[in-house]
């Protein structure tokens, strides 16, 4: 392999690569390269976190005090809908698939491109005029339904611009549409030769799963958001029991995307894992098969279990039981996976740098997050902690805890593949140790207020819970310089980090074998695959 | 034909035939999606027609039977003109390509008088839920709900026709300049499958609206 040579600056002597390909906004704004539209989705969904995080973050701020000084009770129900419809639909479904999906996919299968590259164009603007659908939300004063639209509420009686929330989300539905079908479609088609069905990454195995799940789930959300948008204008009671409509139908079918809808977000995550395990442990990841086929189990699985979020709407009790018996069977492939990455660190060769940092992180949020969801799973134990900050903690534990430390973990891993570029390593990792104690000093209080009987949404509580309350706040401060301090100093290593060479981690998979960042055309001549994946030989020596 | 033939496949793609199938692949999982989302309403549907049956059956007799039969008429035909291009294309008769494409259009273009036809004649008589709601029968809540799904279904449905027949508008302009051949036929082949789901999509919907309990 040649020296690499800058990637961003002058254009002088320099290799040809994507970055370097053409110039020019236009090249930028109407470019089909897949490797350019996962950076144009980079700065999108890092600027809908950061916009997402400073609601949340107005949240921990008001509630230091019993009383809410910060805001009134209507702006407080105002920015937690949209801290939920920005972090759910503008951030955790599109982050991985639209960032590391896109630049990966084809660089993982040895192709030149996805199968449809101005559809993949297309999805990113999707995305952008639904985030301005979003952002004039939040100018026309928000929203306060919550993130779940709940009827006959959200179709009634909000006094708010559900519509055209509903709308930016009905949109966004559209931009992963148009992303999943890119995967299945240039997964299943375009493969290198010899690169058979067993021997791709985990990576590629977790985003086949995802794409099949947005595919199945999200026009059912497009349908139910069709009906409560209609209703809303005019009246036509579909969820509204004071014209015959039944609002728990509607909970039926928001579920029936949006709790798959939990795995689009984590499914991407266990995929990243998977690729930095193995590549930190120099060890080939154990039993893969499981890893893949327990990926396909959580996308067949997960579109059963939709009625544990109805445990107490009014659902029978019967379905109840049946769905909470199938909400157990759901962490059966998550649970395998947690065992077979653990199994793959013992006796690895383990290396700590700042993505292995990350995905340790993700593992023990993640397993903290799983298990409570059993919790919430168990019939009676939900009708305890329903609508509390266990919930609240729960979820954020998988949402934020494993997901985010898996995106950030990615983000590390791949950078100097996309820029060309290494961050500081010293800094790299005090940002994932700060992450992971800020993040667990917010939400382990949490998990005690919900036990205690703290109801989630609510902007004042009783005085005895202020205590968790500071404490969660005081974390959340924390766990904010963790995620400020990646943005500098990628942001600074952009011109000033060393150069990364093809391989800085010494890892195989395609994606390592052509120069960083990857020339336009992603591999000079179609690589042939003929061994596994995962072909680390423990003892090597490294570089 | 080698050279023709390497002008029309994408940089991307080894072969025309990868271009092909990959086309091909990604009409049928796009039409996966559009199995999902009329499903939606029609589960929807089917709650309500079971909750109210009797109301229901009532407002389903309001519908236009006999235009509705003749545009499910209309609409066959237009998938059995559709399915003679495909036909057309892969035997390269040109001329005929263009013929059977125009006629498709032609006859979607009829349904969708038809139908709008319909719609104006639900509002003079009162029928848009939200707009101009008089119902003299027994059940008018329920009736409304029914309405409703009536307007979400078939306009969605609508929606699709206008969309596609946007499309196969552009497409028959391409083909009278002779773009479309033997090789490269996926684009009618999709245009095809996506015509033909939309009026599966109908045939959904005419029995549950205007058959049930005639």
């Amino acid at each position: 392999m040649a020296v690499t040579s800058p990637p961003m600056d002058l254009r002088g002597h320099e290799e040809e690569n994507y970055l370097n390909w053409a110039y020019g906004v236009k090249s930028w704004l109407l470019t089909t390269d897949h490797k350019r539209i996962a950076l144009l989705y980079l700065v999108s969904v890092t600027f809908f976190f950061f916009l997402g995080s400073l609601a949340a973050f107005l949240l921990r701020i008001d509630l230091m005090t019993p009383q809410g000084d910060l805001m009134t009770s209507d702006h407080y129900n105002r920015s937690f809908t949209i801290h939920g419809v920005i972090m759910v639909f503008l951030f955790l479904i599109p982050a991985i698939p639209g960032i590391f999906g896109n630049f990966l996919v084809p660089l993982m299968i040895g192709a030149k491109d996805l199968a449809f590259p101005r559809i993949n164009l297309g999805s990113w603007y999707v995305y952008i005029i639904s985030g301005m659908f979003i952002i004039a939300v939040v100018i026309w004063g928000g929203v306060d339904t919550g993130w779940t639209f709940y009827t006959p509420y959200s179709t009634t009686y909000a006094n708010s611009a559900v519509v055209l929330t509903v709308l930016g989300v009905f949109l966004v539905g559209f931009s992963s549409i148009m992303t999943a079908l890119n995967f299945i479609v240039t997964i299943h088609k375009m493969r290198a030769p010899g690169l058979t069905w067993f021997r791709l990454p985990l990576f590629i195995w977790a985003m086949y799963a995802t794409s099949i799940i947005i595919m199945l789930g999200t026009p059912v959300l497009s349908a139910t958001l069709i009906l409560a948008g209609l209703e809303r204008i005019f009246g036509i009671g579909i969820f509204n029991p004071d014209l015959g409509g039944d609002p728990v139908l509607f909970q039926h079918l928001f579920w029936f995307y949006s709790h798959p809808a939990v795995y689009i977000m984590v499914l991407p995550a266990m995929g990243v894992a998977s690729e930095l395990i193995t590549c930190f442990s120099r060890k080939r990841i154990f039993d893969y098969k499981f890893i893949a086929m327990s990926s396909m189990a959580i996308a067949l699985i997960g579109f059963l279990v939709w009625g544990h979020h109805m445990f107490v709407s009014g659902q029978s009790v019967y379905a109840g039981i049946v769905f909470s018996l199938l909400t157990f069977a759901v962490a059966i492939p998550s649970a395998i996976k947690v065992f077979n990455w653990t199994a793959t660190l013992y006796k690895g060769t383990i290396i700590f740098r700042t993505p292995m940092f990350y995905v340790l992180g993700f593992i023990g949020l993640f397993t903290i997050g799983g298990l409570t969801g059993l919790f919430l799973g168990a019939l009676a134990t939900d009708v305890h902690v329903h609508d509390t900050y266990f919930v609240v903690a729960h979820f954020h534990y998988v949402m934020v805890g494993a997901t985010v430390m898996a995106y950030l973990g990615a983000l590390h891993f791949w950078w100097p593949k996309m820029t060309g570029r290494m961050y500081n390593e010293g800094l790299g990792i005090l940002s994932a140790v700060i992450i992971f104690i800020g993040f667990n000093l917010t939400f382990l209080p949490q998990f005690i207020l919900g036990y205690l009987g703290m109801p989630r949404r609510y902007h004042v509580y009783p005085p005895e819970f202020q205590a968790l309350h500071v404490a969660s706040t005081l974390g959340s401060t924390v766990l904010g310089i963790g995620y400020v301090l990646p943005l500098c100093y990628l942001i600074w290593s952009l011109r000033f980090g060393k150069e990364a060479g093809p391989n800085p981690w010494g890892a195989v998979g395609l994606e390592w074998t052509t120069t960083s960042p990857p020339p336009h055309e992603n591999f000079e001549k179609t690589p042939v695959v003929t061994t596994e994946a995962y072909n680390y030989h423990p003892f090597e020596e490294e570089v | 034909m080698a050279h023709g033939e390497s002008s029309l496949v994408a940089p991307y793609f080894k072969d025309i035939e990868q271009q092909r199938e990959t086309n091909t692949l990604g009409m049928w999982v796009f039409l996966v999606t559009e199995v999902m989302l009329f499903g939606g309403i029609f589960l929807v549907y089917a709650v309500y027609y079971f909750n109210y049956h009797d109301a229901f059956s009532e407002a389903g007799k309001e519908l236009n039977l006999v235009l509705a039969s003749i545009n499910t008429l209309v609409l066959l035909c237009s998938s059995l003109t559709m399915a003679l291009a495909v036909y057309a294309c892969q035997t390269d008769k040109q001329k005929m390509l263009v013929t059977f494409l125009t006629l498709t259009l032609i006859l979607g273009a009829v349904f969708l008088g038809i139908k709008g036809f319909e719609y104006f004649e639900k509002y003079e008589h009162g029928l848009i839920p939200g707009a101009n709601f008089h119902y003299e029968g027994e059940y008018p809540l329920q009736a409304s709900l029914f309405f409703g799904l009536y307007f979400a279904a078939t306009g969605l449905h609508a929606t699709h026709m206008i969309v596609g027949g946007t499309i196969l508008a552009i497409i028959t302009v391409k083909a009278m300049r002779g773009f479309y051949t033997s090789v490269n036929y996926d684009t009618i082949e999709n245009m095809g499958l996506y015509w033909h789901f939309v009026d599966i999509a109908w045939v959904f919907i005419f029995p549950l609206f205007y058959l049930i309990e005639r």
